[in-house]
């Protein structure tokens, strides 16, 4: 039983990561600015077709640098192009303007790949095949949740001990006072968009690792399921973003390997296909967490002392 | 000294300043007085750079402050305490304070500084670990203004500090304003609390829908009938 089973949790964690990634970009930028920002996994998309053009062309060592460093200038552009202009504008505004840079940049992607499935470069290491409490698997799924959880304590170190990390709590609550401070808010939603496209970067590669391709809307389903994950987390809360990308991942694989591991058990004598509802379970949380409890696991209080 | 000179500010359409003078002397504490809506707060988010003037000048040593970014007038020495206390809920006591100094990098200064604050007040190193949500009104107060002097301001310009505090709270917090004053601080003070600000300022001036109508030493204003009536509730 437990023998069935652990293949896909260590696969859930590992996918839990990978969500966790992007996630913590969605929560920081809605931290700040209340931004949805719906360009997010369409700029997770582009890192992975940036990776595919540039592993044909050069040394893995020059293109996987180069294309965390382009993703990031790519979310920092998206920033200042597209969100700065309307920093007065109401929310629903800047909310429409991701929604435009979103379709944009999938659009773009399908003008360049003309739609075409592109193949994801083999990384050599993190791609080969391990085998672990006696399964196999590649070498991807074992390291992204250890690389996940220490970006996150990185992370979660620069808010709470540094200068810009403090500067960042104080914009998120109150725009007005922090510039009063002497603290410039464009640099610190820059900085803010810098460190969420960073991370996603870094997930794009061990997603797209365990998958065939990327096509222009890759990006759409992982960016939801992260955005989902933030919001069950809290959004606005890193710790809640990881937690509830971890706890999507793991009951998203257990779903796929729900039929295996009941006819295992006994339970039933053939497929169901219960594999089918994985993405749905993930939408179906979204809708009863909303209903129940709207500010998630972690969510900010709006009880603040005034 | 501050010069502010024919300010005139506007707000969607509604003429909050409309010609504006006053003067700021080096070493005083100056009040503005008003009614509600009079354009009291207009005047301070102006010269912190907040808001945009229509036209006029506003002078510090000289220097025009007028099209400054926030960052550069606070570098220029004058810190606002804003309206609310404003603290930031989700620091703890001692981030405010540092972050108060967050333009500087003399890690020294900011260290003795810290020490300047707790000394003036006494409440806030007890409380420097929790966070500045869980402090009381009064308290909030005192972290506003120590996270103003942060900043090591020539001149502090402070919103409404009496707002929704217990008259013994904001006697503790005038007898804070005249202690910073003493140390070399110029104060420009806003205040619905008419009787307290007059007692407390060197200079007064009465700010009604917009324009200056009335100045001279708090002591002239408080004997002044018209402002009795209208201010001061007698």
């Amino acid at each position: 039983m437990a023998k069935t089973i652990l293949p896909y949790i260590i696969s859930g964690i590992s996918v839990g990561g990978q969500y966790a990634l992007i996630a913590i970009g969605y929560t920081m930028v809605y931290g700040i600015l209340r931004l949805i920002n719906f360009a997010h996994g369409d700029v997770f998309m582009v890192a992975g077709l940036m990776m595919v053009y540039m592993a044909a062309s050069m040394p893995l060592y020059i293109a996987i640098p180069l294309m965390i460093v382009l993703t990031v200038l790519l979310g920092f552009l998206i920033e200042r192009v597209a969100y700065r202009p309307l920093r007065t504008a109401p929310r629903m505004s800047v909310m429409i303007s991701a929604i435009g840079v979103s379709y944009l940049i999938q659009n773009l992607a399908l003008y360049i790949t003309g739609g075409l499935n592109k193949n994801y470069p083999t990384i050599p290491w993190i791609s080969d095949r391990v085998t672990v409490f006696g399964m196999e698997t590649s070498r991807v799924t074992i390291i992204t949740p250890f690389l996940t959880i220490i970006l996150v304590v990185l992370l979660v170190q620069l808010i709470n001990h540094t200068k810009i990390g403090m500067a960042m709590r104080a914009v998120s609550l109150n725009f007005e006072t922090s510039q009063l401070m002497g603290i410039r808010i464009n640099n610190v939603i820059s900085a803010t968009f810098i460190i969420g496209t960073f991370l996603a970067a870094v997930g794009s590669m061990l997603f797209f690792t365990n998958y065939p391709g990327v096509v222009p809307t890759s990006g759409a389903m992982p960016g939801l399921k992260a955005f989902v994950a933030a919001v069950f987390g809290g959004i606005g809360s890193i710790p809640g973003a990881v937690i509830g990308a971890f706890i999507i991942g793991i009951a998203e694989s257990l779903i796929k390997g729900l039929d295996t591991i009941l006819i295992v058990q006994g339970t039933i004598s053939e497929q169901i296909g219960f594999a089918t509802f994985s993405d749905a379970f993930t939408f179906i949380l979204l809708i009863i967490v909303l209903v129940f409890k709207p500010t998630g696991l972690f969510g900010e209080k709006t009880t603040d002392k005034v | 000294m501050l010069e502010v000179k024919d300010l005139h500010v506007s707000y969607g359409g509604i003429r909050a300043l409309r010609g504006v003078n006053l003067e700021v002397p080096d070493g005083k504490i100056v009040t503005l007085i008003g009614a509600n809506g009079a354009g009291k707060s207009t005047m301070l988010r102006t010269i912190s750079g907040l808001v945009k003037a229509e036209s006029g000048s506003v002078l510090y040593n000289g220097k025009e402050l007028i099209g400054m970014p926030i960052n550069k007038i606070l570098e220029e020495g004058i810190a606002m305490v804003p309206e609310g206390r404003r603290v930031f809920t989700n620091l703890t006591v001692l981030e405010n304070l540092k972050i108060g100094a967050y333009l500087r990098n003399d890690k020294a200064g900011i260290q003795k500084d810290i020490e300047w604050v707790y000394e003036l007040f006494p409440r806030l190193q007890e409380r420097s670990w929790q966070m500045a949500g869980t402090l009381s009104g009064g308290e909030q107060q005192m972290l506003a203004v120590g996270r103003a002097l942060m900043s090591r301001p020539k001149l502090m310009m402070m919103d409404e500090p009496s707002l929704g505090l217990a008259p013994l709270v904001v006697k503790g917090i005038f007898d804070i304003i005249r202690e910073i004053n003493r140390q070399g601080v110029t104060v420009l003070l806003i205040e619905q609390n008419a009787n307290m600000a007059l007692k407390t300022a060197d200079l007064a001036y009465v700010l009604e829908t917009g324009e200056i109508t009335l100045q001279g030493s708090g002591a002239e204003l408080l004997t002044n009938e018209a402002i009795k009536k209208a201010y001061l509730g007698e």
